[in-house]
């Protein structure tokens, strides 16, 4: 194996770094695109609102089962709605968050500037004298992660609500016990990373996307080519990334003592 | 008005494959230029590189002092202001209609009110013959009408440089003319520096002040048009007249055996050169030149018929 085929793979990642470190300077370029920012706040939202809505509720229903059948094992059924919401506000909520923003927002953003980038269109931008990173990239990065955290915060509400209605009415579990346990485990920093996780998930996505997208090439096949890697290659980010940030988190911040 | 362009010792590979090295010329300001060669000679690349698009692997290009491939990325964007491109499919925002497309240069980099910003578009668009489509999206309207509007878009900013990349491929031979007219004038009216890269003969033969042809990853020859019309260097003749007997192949370049078989065949005599466009209202461009003054100071005899306005435009049509 030559060094090439080697250092290829360092070469991807350097370039995704360095084009996340231009995004990072565009921010502070101005004027900002506020107009940008809006429109395509209300596109990821409108494309990611409904689906997450509709993962959450099976996301919730299945820890409620499992946890709820395991706990019962124990003897413990009166902490099933403790340990639900500490599922869904660590893990469940991120993830979901993390899943709909790589695959409906991400894969729309890598399709959106990768057409644009065959046709074109961004060269014809920076001809114009006008960076698309700072034009388009900073507007849809920041969109994407003021939208994965309120999406983060609408897979919590909706989880821990589909988590009850399955605990109460099919596992027959007594509903003031479940409501009554909510703090028994979980405390506000398990809040406070679910939020930082959606963000960072987020930005990992749109920086991803924006980059396979712009750096499309080979015709439409290349679009659709950008598009795959950007979702697989996000994907496999967001889960190492959850799983370094969760394994801080319990570093950092003590368990709530019962 | 008018900027010079200097390119010096330019060269650019993909992988390792050379698209072409070597190349040295200087595009005079205010004059017309294009830039001919074979399908797949780099055209295309050369033009990016110019924009700074594409980093070339060596060489300079100077504009207004300023050495575009190693030059900072600001400096970068604000020299582009400097160019209006016209990019081969117009490169228009999907988005927008054609009206925002026009004006989305002005509207970023000035601080005009949005009546001026529409006096200046509808200026822009009755120029192209677009009056009457500001509504339609890019997708709704033909190719011909997309490159139209692309040029409306290159010449908002009043740029310096203009350069067009194949603006004749995919329009019927009426509005090839009625396009080639427009950059005459355009270049009577504002002075700009244009470049045009095309395969187009016609266009090559009638429109431009001088003439590059890229062959066989460099640039053959860079100069005069009359120049060039009426070499007897075989690439340039066979390109320039479109004939099938001469160094370029089917793919590329002929193998030895294929050219020994032709040197009994020889060349076909150069066909006449034919008078340049002038513009329409019949004022003189800056970079116009009387018909046959480059070939009587370098005692060059043009081919017999030459700068007759009867001289048939469809090269070979004579021979």
């Amino acid at each position: 194996m030559s060094l090439a085929t080697v250092s290829r793979p360092l070469g991807t990642a350097g370039k995704l770094f360095a084009f996340a470190l231009d995004v990072f300077m565009g921010l502070f370029r101005r004027p900002f695109q506020l107009r940008e920012f809006l429109q395509q706040s209300w596109f990821i939202a409108s494309v990611t609102i409904i689906p997450t809505a509709l993962v959450a509720i099976p996301f919730g229903a299945v820890i409620a089962l499992q946890v709820g059948g395991l706990i019962q094992q124990f003897g413990a059924q009166s902490f099933t709605g403790s340990a639900a919401v500490l599922a869904i506000l660590r893990e469940a909520g991120p993830i979901a968050t993390a899943l709909l923003i790589a695959g409906a927002a991400g894969s729309a953003i890598a399709a959106d500037l990768g057409s644009r980038r065959i046709r074109e269109e961004l060269d014809a931008m920076m001809v114009l004298g006008i960076d698309p990173i700072q034009r388009l990239v900073v507007p849809r990065v920041l969109a994407c992660m003021m939208i994965a955290l309120f999406l983060n915060g609408l897979v919590s509400v909706v989880g821990v609500m589909g988590g009850y209605v399955f605990n109460v009415v099919l596992q027959g579990g007594t509903p003031g016990a479940y409501l009554a346990s909510f703090t028994a485990l979980a405390q506000l920093p398990d809040l406070w990373q679910g939020m930082v996780k959606a963000v960072v998930f987020g930005l990992i996505a749109a920086i991803v996307a924006s980059y396979k997208g712009m750096t499309a090439s080979g015709g439409p096949k290349g679009v659709g080519d950008a598009v795959n890697e950007s979702v697989v290659i996000t994907f496999l980010l967001l889960f190492v990334v959850n799983f370094v940030i969760t394994a801080v988190y319990i570093q950092l911040v003590p368990a709530k003592g019962m | 008005m008018g900027v010079e362009v200097k390119v010096e010792n330019l060269a650019k590979s993909f992988g390792k494959q050379l698209i072409w090295g070597d190349v040295s010329l200087t595009l005079p300001a205010g004059e017309i230029s294009v830039m001919l060669g074979p399908s797949g000679t780099g055209k295309s690349v050369f033009l990016k590189a110019l924009i700074g698009l594409l980093k070339p692997d060596r060489g300079h290009v100077y504009i207004e002092g300023v050495d575009i491939p190693n030059c900072r990325e600001r400096d970068l964007y604000e020299i582009r202001k400097l160019f209006g491109v016209l990019f081969q499919d117009g490169a228009m925002f999907g988005s927008m209609n054609l009206y925002d497309n026009v004006a989305f240069p002005l509207r970023e980099h000035t601080r005009k009110s949005e009546s001026e910003v529409r006096q200046i578009v509808m200026e822009k668009m009755d120029m192209v013959g677009l009056v009457g489509a500001e509504t339609k999206l890019p997708g709704e309207i033909s190719g011909g009408m997309r490159k139209r509007a692309g040029l409306a878009r290159a010449l908002v900013l009043e740029p310096e440089i203009i350069l067009f990349d194949e603006p004749d491929s995919g329009l019927d031979p009426v509005r090839v003319a009625y396009l080639n007219q427009l950059i005459i004038d355009l270049n009577a009216q504002i002075d700009a520096t244009f470049l045009i890269v095309t395969h187009d003969i016609n266009t090559a033969r009638t429109v431009p002040d001088n003439i590059g042809l890229l062959f066989h990853q460099h640039l053959a020859m860079f100069g005069p048009r009359e120049m060039l019309l009426s070499s007897q260097e075989p690439v340039v003749a066979q390109f320039l007249n479109a004939q099938r007997v001469g160094p370029i192949g089917m793919s590329e370049e002929k193998d030895a055996d294929e050219l020994a078989q032709e040197a009994s065949q020889g060349m076909p005599a150069l066909p006449p050169i034919p008078a340049q466009l002038e513009p329409s209202d019949g004022r003189p461009r800056r970079g116009q030149k009387t018909p046959g003054e480059w070939c009587r100071a370098h005692g060059v005899t043009p081919p017999p018929g030459s700068f007759q306005d009867d001289v048939s435009l469809a090269p070979g049509a004579t021979a």
